[in-house]
């Protein structure tokens, strides 16, 4: 190991630093005598880079040469970026001794396609087997499946890895096309359908004999890239839910569009990446799966987008005024989820609690109830203050948004017509 | 005002909970050995720490509390928050006078608080398995240093004597001068009488690191610059999740 390996670490590093997915979690693995680490089931974020995302895994590629040309791709093959390949030794080698020292939970392993998908996939499966068997290495692998990979490619590496994933990347197969050429939903789907048979039947396998093999344990989670495409937030949480419905998917990341090849007119040209939506994305993404909400009721055609003002609960209970006020004291567990300013823990804690006694708002406060959005929605043990029913939609949001100190967010997108006029 | 005075250990306070019982008179302010009484006190009550009376508190509890509340005493205990040993008096005379279960009981401002606490401890322990780093002395030790806001160092070693199983390693707290080291068999808890600079600073000093550890740190630093998105800078949500006192003794955040 020396300065060289440490060259190649940059560059592939930069190269990998766009997949959004860092988990850890999924697997929950005690140590064995003579392997190395462990992995804890809710996984464990080390450190925070600058841009304020969890470092929890080693993320990076094996190669960041490719033979395609995806638009949005900083490594597409037209693209004059530095290059380089790391070995299998160098890999292992990093990843164990930085994994020692705790800087780690373990590997995110992507790479750049090479001749053939097969040959790639091959050899990344190469890497975490080394790593399991020869290194006995006892942490967290996560490894991108590359699209158009055999199955029986997939079934090895489910062996290894605690989570696969394939990247969608755009949401609707029209938009892929003129974005990448050399790619299709079918290169994407048929490693998902892999990876899901993989799991089910290994399910299936340990109900019979316990020691049989597990297989990718963490499931496996994509990711979309937001706003590189005319698609709608519909569009997008309508490809996440139907995903959600498949036994494995565990997570679908949404990724604002950097612009990272401001040359190909195919893109558009954002001064800054789409975070507000994003963020937007990832809250109706947690309606989905923690508050037992439909992408019916947060999506449709009469609203396609997500309000980027307010966030997807507070816009679906304004529009739904007739749902409230509702009784903390009485109101079961589902519809307690449906208020704003009410999250999973407290309304659990509303539930164990409410049995002693009536709640009133003091009580509500002090559980961590964000009474300043939940006032409007709730009543409790006292008189009830002005709801939504006397307040009427409009004016409660009004109240809500009202700006305090700051008036611009500069994290948001902001298109300046003047400067087109001026030339 | 009734004062009791004990000796400021967990023993001390369950024997003041069966003395409290048995005499039947109730502290309103606990005191630790030594420390100033209230200028206003009528009675005056000295706790003699004794394992046969605080056993038998705690077996008391072991009947009525879960053995998550059970260990939550332990965890507020450990917390060392001014005060804490009055709110854990009046939770577990709570708990030892209800009929039936109270520890779900929210509502009560005593448990709600000591539900905060248990929160913040185990945020504090989270953060230990976060950010420790380790650095590897030349005879092969991982040495880390950390300064918790709480005593949290004994609820993370099982984790750490899991994953790191097959190296040796010492783990130091810096405000409360004390590690533990584990020697791949055991854990043991260690106190240094004569302290080298390391144990000061956090940080090893060049001479005695491994001769690997110098490229593993310079790695694992551009590492975390390399993997910065620069169009998406945003280091109030970085301090938001790591807060700038750990960076002290963070690698990557070392020049």
């Amino acid at each position: 190991m020396d300065e060289s390996a440490l060259e190649k670490l940059k560059i592939l590093a930069e190269s990998a630093r766009y997949d959004v997915s860092c988990a850890s979690s999924g697997t929950s693995r005690s140590n064995k005598k003579g392997t190395i680490g462990s992995a804890s089931g809710w996984g464990i974020c080390h450190s925070f880079s600058e841009d304020g995302r969890c470092i929890s895994l080693l993320k990076v590629m094996l190669t960041n040469y490719c033979m395609y040309d995806c638009a949005y791709c900083i490594n597409r093959r037209s693209n004059d970026i530095r290059r380089a390949t790391l070995s299998v030794s160098e890999l292992v080698n990093i990843t164990i001794e930085f994994y020692r020292r705790n800087y780690i939970e373990g590997l995110f392993l992507s790479s750049g396609v090479v001749r053939s998908p097969d040959y790639t996939m091959e050899r990344l499966v190469r890497i975490i087997k080394d790593l399991r068997q020869v290194h006995r290495f006892n942490g967290y692998i996560h490894m991108k499946s590359i699209p158009g990979a055999s199955q029986e490619l997939v079934q090895e590496a489910g062996l290894y890895a605690d989570r696969l994933s394939v990247n969608i990347e755009i949401p609707n197969e029209q938009s892929l096309q003129l974005l990448a050429p050399e790619k299709d939903f079918q290169s994407v789907f048929a490693p998902m359908r892999y990876i899901q048979q993989g799991v089910l039947q290994s399910a299936e396998d340990r109900k019979k004999y316990r020691y049989a093999p597990r297989f990718a344990p963490a499931g496996q989670s994509t990711q979309m890239i937001v706003g590189a495409t005319p698609d709608t937030d519909k569009d997008i949480l309508q490809v996440t839910s139907a995903l959600y419905r498949r036994p494995t998917m565990k997570r679908v990341y949404y990724s604002g569009f950097v612009p990272v090849n401001g040359y190909d007119t195919r893109l558009p040209a954002l001064k800054q990446p789409p975070l507000v939506r994003e963020n937007r994305l990832y809250q109706a993404d947690w309606l989905l799966r923690f508050y037992q909400f439909k992408v019916e009721e947060i999506v449709d055609d009469a609203y396609p987008d997500l309000d980027l003002e307010i966030d997807p609960k507070l816009a679906w209970a304004l529009r739904h005024p007739e749902a409230f006020p509702v009784d903390v004291n009485r109101a079961d567990y589902e519809m307690l989820l449906r208020v704003p300013g009410i999250g999973v823990k407290s309304a659990k804690l509303i539930v164990v609690s409410r049995r002693h006694g009536r709640l009133g708002s003091e009580q509500l406060k002090k559980i961590g109830i964000v009474m300043k959005k939940a006032q409007y929605f709730i009543t409790c043990n006292e008189l009830s203050m002005q709801t939504i029913q006397e307040l009427k939609p409009e004016n409660v949001r009004r109240i809500l948004t009202k700006k305090t100190g700051r008036r611009v967010d500069d994290r948001q997108l902001i298109l300046d017509f003047r400067e087109e006029r001026d030339t | 005002m009734k004062v009791f005075v004990y000796d400021k250990t967990l023993e001390g306070l369950l024997t003041a909970v069966f003395d409290a019982y048995y005499r039947k008179t109730f502290p309103d302010v606990l005191v630790g050995e030594g420390e100033p009484l209230p200028l206003f006190h009528e009675e005056v009550f000295t706790v003699i720490t004794e394992e046969k009376k605080s056993n038998r508190v705690w077996k008391g509890l072991e009947k009525k509390l879960s053995k998550i509340a059970l260990s939550g005493i332990m965890v507020g205990w450990l917390s060392e928050l001014p005060g804490i040993d009055m709110l854990l008096f009046r939770y577990i005379r709570k708990n030892l006078d209800a009929k039936g279960s109270v520890e779900m009981n929210f509502g009560d401002p005593d448990i709600l608080e000591l539900s905060k606490i248990w929160k913040k401890v185990g945020q504090e322990k989270e953060r230990l398995k976060q950010f420790t780093r380790f650095q590897k002395a030349a005879d092969g030790t991982f040495f880390a240093a950390m300064e918790p806001l709480y005593n949290v160092l004994p609820l993370a070693i099982d984790f750490f004597a899991d994953r790191f199983a097959d190296q040796k390693w010492l783990l130091y707290d810096l405000k409360r001068e004390y590690g533990y080291y584990y020697d791949m068999h055991e854990v043991i808890e260690v106190r240094f009488d004569k302290k080298e600079n390391h144990l000061f600073s956090g940080i090893l000093h060049e001479d005695i690191m491994d001769k690997d550890e110098k490229l593993f740190q310079k790695m694992w630093k551009q590492y975390f610059q390399s993997i910065t998105i620069k169009e998406r800078l945003n280091p109030k949500l970085q301090r938001q999740h790591m807060p700038v006192r750990f960076w002290k003794y963070l690698t990557e955040k070392q020049i």
